[in-house]
């Protein structure tokens, strides 16, 4: 009985990590079923809502512009079924969805899904790179101006911080560029391939997100130096290294972390502008570019990469904070 | 008066009781405003008018700001844009903020499934980055201001409706409104008395926010070349024009970006609650 009650209490106490991790992952994977959704039916309206005629286009697509005839695109509409019902070609593209079918590009004529393979590895790379420089420059700021609420490295940090934030990844890129590539020399301005290359778009993306994380952090640090716990743990002897790894680094890393999720909203949508700006081969370039060329199967797959990555970025947040805080594997 | 008024303060002190950062915040936005609406009236030239003859211009008596690489009128074509973002940052705080605020005040209040429904409908439109979103309907139907607005209000909404939403519940279940219930009051008079004045310093501050993440989405949609279409005088499209031109007319290239700069940092500026 005793033993029973100690295993109660213990698991209430500390919940193992497993638990409540059905509550985590559930919610996500809705939520990666409606982004393909949304996707997939955006798409689908902007198939059926652009000008002209669709069997022309695609053969235009196929072909070359000046290869395409009457017969080409009759040929197509038979064998794409496009003269069947907007609702019945609805489901059956929500079918081929489904399956992963996510068609050529019409530019390329490569299938999409490798096209994909290819640009996911940069963008990941890119926003890698990224996220690890602005977690190297901004909580640690932000925690050293906590310590001092008030002092000249929190105003400095915040006054620069109100700047970076009111200026938004494409200018702040530009005005990089102008200032290291054009004027200095000292980096490449655009493209891909060196290290070198890495520099600028990831330093403009990181400086974004650190505008952010810092001021997190600094606010997260002044309310864990102002509770009564952390005061505790002064009081009671423990040195001020120590009642911080102890006491204040989990409490502090929390807020920081869970914050995170939304920073991968910046960070997407950055990754989408930055690399148009820097000609980074990646699936953000690589969106603007089909919708500027009309490239359905290449709009749909690109779009829908970034929004899985941005679920996926999120489900990595949860499990995080889920492993961080033992509150949140309560029943 | 009317400023400090739409900050939620009493008109008299509401000065006064203003913090540094938000009067600073009205003044640089009052300036940005004056720019744009007394330009027109000060100076009169067409932000499309071309003058290839006067092309990258510096500043003179007759182009007071320079002239592109086009020849057109830059102090003209800076205050057209700033107009055009304030509009679109206007009209789709206000179009975002109205159903936001009415919707999230009956979820909170009635619960339920209408409650259930419309927090479903939130999530599902944040599922995607908002930026994504707006992106996908301005491929529907490209160049189009109408597209921009209904997907920028689209991801605005939501702010308002779960912010809205959650404070209501709080406040519905507190005893000062249930006394006023149980007196015979309406729901009228209880949004008046009770709701409004808790909800309002909030839903200024989202509305700021809102307007600033307005005028970034037209932006960056303008600067990567799949939002509004030359030769309309937007923000982001200017700089992508003026780039190649930084050499020739620097100062031509800086005021769409200084003009960004400032007008998202005065919204910033203006929404932002005092630090600890």
């Amino acid at each position: 009985m005793d033993a029973i009650n100690a295993r109660r209490f213990g698991s209430r106490r500390f919940p193992a990590l497993g638990a409540g991790l059905g509550r985590v992952l559930l919610p996500r994977l809705l939520q990666a079923g409606l982004v393909a959704w949304l996707v997939g039916t955006l798409t689908f309206v902007l198939t059926r809502t652009l000008p002209g005629d669709m069997a022309y286009r695609i053969a235009a697509g196929r072909y070359g512009h000046d290869m395409v005839d009457g017969a080409a695109a009759e040929a197509v509409r038979t064998e794409l079924a496009l003269d069947q019902p907007a609702l019945l070609a609805y489901l059956s593209w929500l079918g081929d969805l489904l399956r992963l079918d996510l068609g050529r590009s019409l530019v390329s004529g490569a299938p999409v899904i490798e096209e994909l393979g290819h640009l996911l590895g940069h963008s990941l790379g890119l926003a890698a790179v990224a996220l690890l420089l602005s977690l190297l420059l901004g909580p640690p700021l932000g925690l050293a101006a906590g310590l001092r609420p008030g002092g000249a490295l929190d105003r400095v940090s915040e006054a620069v911080a109100s700047l970076l934030r009111a200026l938004p990844p494409f200018a702040l890129g530009l005005l990089l560029i102008l200032l290291f590539s054009v004027s200095l020399g000292w980096l490449p301005a655009a493209g891909h391939g060196r290290s070198a290359h890495f520099v600028l778009p990831a330093l403009t993306l990181a400086l974004a997100l650190a505008a952010v994380s810092s001021r997190v952090a600094r606010h997260a640090m002044v309310e864990v130096s102002g509770s009564a716990y952390y005061a505790f743990s002064r009081t009671k002897g423990l040195g001020e290294r120590l009642s911080f790894l102890r006491h204040g680094l989990r409490n502090v890393a929390l807020p920081i972390v869970a914050y995170l999720g939304v920073q991968f909203v910046t960070l997407i949508e950055g990754v989408v502008v930055v690399e148009t700006l820097f000609a980074w081969p990646g699936i953000g370039h690589a969106l603007v570019h089909a919708i500027v060329a009309r490239d359905l199967p290449m709009i749909q797959g690109t779009a829908l990469l970034m929004g899985l990555l941005f679920v996926a970025l999120n489900t990595g947040v949860d499990l995080f904070c889920h492993g961080l805080d033992p509150r949140r594997r309560q029943p | 008066m009317k400023l400090s008024l739409a900050l939620g303060a009493a008109p008299a002190d509401g000065w006064r009781r203003l913090s540094t950062r938000r009067r600073l915040g009205l003044v640089l936005l009052g300036l940005l405003l004056a720019v744009a609406w007394l330009t027109p009236w000060l100076h009169d030239a067409d932000p499309a008018r071309q003058q290839l003859t006067r092309i990258l211009e510096s500043p003179t008596l007759a182009a007071p700001l320079g002239t592109d690489h086009l020849g057109r009128d830059m102090l003209a074509r800076t205050a057209a844009a700033l107009r055009l973002s304030l509009d679109m940052a206007l009209l789709s705080v206000v179009s975002a903020a109205v159903p936001g605020i009415l919707l999230g005040v009956i979820a909170g209040w009635r619960g339920g499934w209408g409650d259930r429904v419309l927090g479903g409908l939130a999530d599902a439109c944040l599922a995607l980055p908002g930026l994504l979103l707006v992106l996908l309907l301005a491929a529907i139907a490209p160049g189009n201001f109408w597209a921009l607005y209904v997907g920028i209000a689209l991801v605005l909404w939501i702010e308002y409706f779960r912010v809205v939403r959650a404070r209501t519940r709080v406040l519905v279940a507190s005893p000062q409104l249930e006394a006023s219930r149980l007196l015979g009051f309406g729901p009228g008079y209880l949004f008046r008395r009770h709701l409004w004045p808790e909800l309002a310093p909030q839903v200024l501050t989202l509305a700021a926010f809102g307007a600033a993440s307005a005028i970034l989405a037209m932006a960056a949609l303008g600067f990567v070349s799949v939002g509004l279409r030359p030769p309309t005088a937007e923000l982001g499209l200017m700089m992508t024009e003026l780039l190649p031109y930084y050499h020739e007319a620097p100062w031509a290239m800086a005021q769409p970006i200084l003009a960004l700069c400032l007008l998202v940092l005065s919204l910033n500026l203006l929404a932002a609650k005092e630090t600890k």
